[in-house]
């Protein structure tokens, strides 16, 4: 690999940009997942918000998705695609100092919901509860993000785009329709503010917001990391075009209507419900489609899973991808929805995504960028990403299963009713009997948390520039 | 939903579906011969195989867009095409909870038959509006209905709006809503100061004598009107008694003086449209009895 050795700039491509966001990719990992550690012990413990309005699960539930969906998650896209673009593009990005903009503009919006969300100011708006000044330079630095994006795209030296780069494009380009709709509101002052629309309307503008977040910032952005540092990691070719020219476009297509499966049996009309209830289950297959091509990109490499624990990372992401997106078409049926709405299910859901989706090929990925972008041959420990493997492998299922248990319990037990047709348990008997579930909860999420550390530290040591790698053992980076 | 609406529902969603169905057959090569062939693209690296799709995975695709088409044609969903069905979910709602009541009808009606006295110490009406009040009520009431700050004891036989199974009864039907007025503009501090003093005499907490004396005077004037000449209150208008130690906001100095400066107004929500006539009964004569067990 050309970059060995070389210097920390590379000649033709921005690796500057790239590792500011790799490394705050980590920074911010570690801040968002100790914020969500901290609220998962005020659910076991309600005590510990200490009757401070600042640190109370209402305020600091939000500041925790966003820190880990946009904070993580999306340094972690931003990271990437940089990276991923030039590369495969062959052509350095189109301007460096647009790049720079969206890393400091990206980092400014970070600080300010860090400091506005715990003052109480909020949208209410779920997953996007910005106010509307913060909104307005999401915008900007987003708008700047596609220009630079497809800008570098435009000049490519390679015939066609990469696959990757699809899934990247798709996602920069949607989630600022999504954005802008959303967001639009009337405002009051400089921290207040009221949504553009009303009622069944707001909500369905929400949720068709809040799916597609899911759907495009956390899927589609995080299919294109996966369609560069798979078939990379592996070595091995992509399995097949033709199933990723397929999934691409049903997956575009399919998941913006999926939305209303967030409002089942709600004021949302009848026939919403039901397009947004078909439309999740027909999303099944081109979900899978990603699945398949990264699984089958393996073949042929699978023992090197056995001296590779970044490729284990890339891996098991797709193993939790695959059952996330076989559980959510599962849970949008109305049928089902009806018990697992509004309790734990769907936040063990969210987390088998988050956790063992986004935030594991994140983690691979990064550990495949850190050794490139510090001109090291590979991360300082091996043994360490292992460490961390297990850490997180561990603390997601602890997460996930204690969820189910919760949630399918907490369903039973709030449609239980006695002959009488009195309900048989009071909701406060649900929160008691979800108490053990919610300090396994607590425990998985420690652990995941205590993985990132691990990983910080690990990056720390191969940032140094006067370490070199001790290992000399199985090579992490692919050389072997 | 005008038909302008309607129709574009129906033909974006057949665009959408049109529209999978096919790029999934358009790019359809199933069980090709040879596997593995590379298709000419490289990307730092990366080569790409044009694999066929697996024949597995095809037809489940294939399943799911028949079934949505089979589900648009039975339910609701082409905008307004109202399905084979015609299911709907208000009426799906309205169905299951009438067959409820109609299963329960017997009961309910035979107890709501009953005076309130009768049947409090019931033991299937009390577990019946325990579980009604662990619903319902427990959330400001308490559990164990002894209440909170600014939420009243159920327990004790301090009633704001009277404790007569009838009075319960129109309390949690048409809720109650409390008024308070703030009279520190009226009567200035001094004049709060004064009528705590008094009320805290008439508690026998012995405040600064000159100060109490001077409060009567005010509490005559102002107070009297709804909480009584003598401050013991009066249930209709849900002035409480403020000579039996009992503070629903406290009772301290600074809260009592509080109290009287800035007004209160209490809320009970009416459970009227929620419970019905036939729960509510049940539910009264749950906390109508609550009283006898603490004092039993």
């Amino acid at each position: 690999m050309s970059e060995l050795n070389s210097a920390l700039e590379h000649p033709t491509y921005n690796y500057k940009v790239v590792r500011q966001f790799t490394v705050m990719t980590v920074v911010w990992g570690i801040v968002g997942m100790l914020i969500g550690v901290w609220i998962a012990a005020q659910l076991a413990w309600p005590a510990l918000n200490f009757d401070l309005p600042w640190i109370s699960f209402g305020r600091l539930r939000p500041l925790h998705t966003n820190a880990v969906i946009f904070a993580f998650g999306g340094s972690a896209l931003f990271a990437t695609s940089y990276y991923v673009v030039q590369r495969t593009c062959q052509v350095r990005l189109i301007s460096d100092k647009l790049a720079a903009f969206t890393f400091w503009g990206w980092q400014a919006v970070i600080v300010l919901a860090i400091i506005t969300l715990p003052l109480g100011m909020t949208s209410t708006k779920e997953y996007a509860e910005l106010e509307w000044p913060i909104d307005i330079l999401i915008g900007l630095v987003w708008i700047t993000y596609a220009f630079v994006f497809f800008g570098t795209i435009g000049q490519r030296k390679t015939s066609h785009i990469y696959v990757a780069n699809w899934f990247y494009g798709g996602f920069i380009l949607t989630v600022a329709v999504l954005h802008i709709i959303n967001s639009m509101a009337v405002p009051v002052d400089l921290t207040k503010s009221y949504s553009a629309y009303a009622g069944t309307v707001d909500a369905m503008v929400q949720w068709w917001y809040g799916h597609n977040a899911v759907g495009f910032f956390l899927t589609a952005g995080f299919l294109g990391m996966m369609y560069y540092f798979v078939p990379k990691q592996a070595e091995r070719p992509i399995y097949s075009y033709r199933l990723s020219i397929v999934h691409f476009w049903a997956l575009i297509a399919v998941y913006i209507w999926a939305g209303p499966h967030h409002l089942h049996y709600t004021a949302l009309p009848d026939w919403a419900q039901s397009l947004g209830m078909v439309m999740s289950i027909i999303l099944l297959a081109p979900s899978w489609g990603g699945m398949i091509n990264g699984m089958m990109t393996l073949s042929g490499a699978w023992h090197k899973l056995r001296t590779d624990p970044i490729l284990r990372f890339l891996v098991v992401s797709l193993s939790f991808y695959g059952m996330s997106t076989f559980e959510g078409p599962m849970m949008a049926i109305k049928t089902v929805n009806s018990l697992s709405h509004y309790t734990d299910w769907t936040i063990g859901h969210v987390h088998s995504g988050a956790l063992g989706w986004v935030a594991m090929i994140s983690i691979g990925s990064v550990y495949h960028l850190i050794p490139i972008l510090y001109g090291k041959e590979r991360m300082h420990s091996v043994d360490l990403i292992n460490v961390h493997f297990w850490m997180a492998t561990i603390g997601t299922v602890l997460y996930i299963a204690s969820m189910w248990v919760n949630g399918i319990m907490q369903g039973l037990m709030w449609r239980a009713y006695n002959q009488d047709g009195t309900l048989t348990y009071t909701f406060i008997e649900s929160m008691v009997a979800s108490h053990p579930g919610y300090l396994v909860r607590l425990a998985g999420g420690a652990i995941f948390f205590g993985g990132m550390l691990v990983m910080a530290y690990n990056l720390y040591m191969t940032s140094r520039r006067d370490v070199t790698a001790t290992e000399a053992a199985p090579a992490a980076t692919g050389t072997a | 939903m005008t038909s302008f609406w309607s129709l574009w529902i129906i033909i974006l969603t057949s665009i959408t579906l049109i529209g999978i169905t096919w790029i999934l057959l358009g790019n359809r090569k199933l069980g090709a011969k040879k596997e593995d062939q590379a298709t000419d693209h490289v990307y730092d690296g990366i080569e790409e195989y044009d694999n066929p799709l697996p024949v597995w995975w095809f037809y489940m695709f294939v399943i799911t867009i028949v079934w949505a088409v089979g589900y648009l044609i039975v339910y609701p969903g082409m905008g307004n095409y109202p399905g084979l069905i015609g299911w709907t979910q208000i009426a799906q709602y309205e169905e299951r909870v009438g067959a409820a009541e109609e299963r329960h009808r017997a009961m309910y009606d035979r107890y709501l038959a009953m005076p309130i006295e009768e049947i409090a110490d019931d033991p299937v009406v009390r577990r019946m509006g325990m579980r009604m009040f662990g619903n319902d009520c427990a959330q400001c009431h308490g559990a164990d209905a002894r209440g909170g700050y600014g939420f009243p004891n159920l327990t004790d036989d301090d009633w704001i709006y009277g404790g007569e199974p009838e009075q319960i009864e129109t309390t949690i039907t048409q809720g109650r809503q409390a008024a308070m007025p703030a009279w520190g503009s009226v009567i200035g501090d001094q004049g709060v100061e004064q009528v705590t003093a008094y009320l805290l005499e008439l508690n026998h907490r012995n405040p600064d004598a000159e100060l109490a004396k001077a409060g009567q005077g005010v509490f005559q004037t102002y107070c009297a009107v709804c909480h009584g000449p003598d401050a013991k209150g009066n249930i209709a208008l849900g002035a409480p008694n403020l000579t039996n130690g009992i503070w629903l906001y406290g009772g301290s100095e600074s809260e009592i003086a509080h109290s009287i400066r800035a007004g209160r107004n209490g809320v009970m929500p009416s459970f009227k449209d929620t419970l019905g006539p036939e729960k509510i009964h049940i539910l009264a004569a749950y906390v109508y009895g609550l009283r006898n067990s603490a004092q039993n």
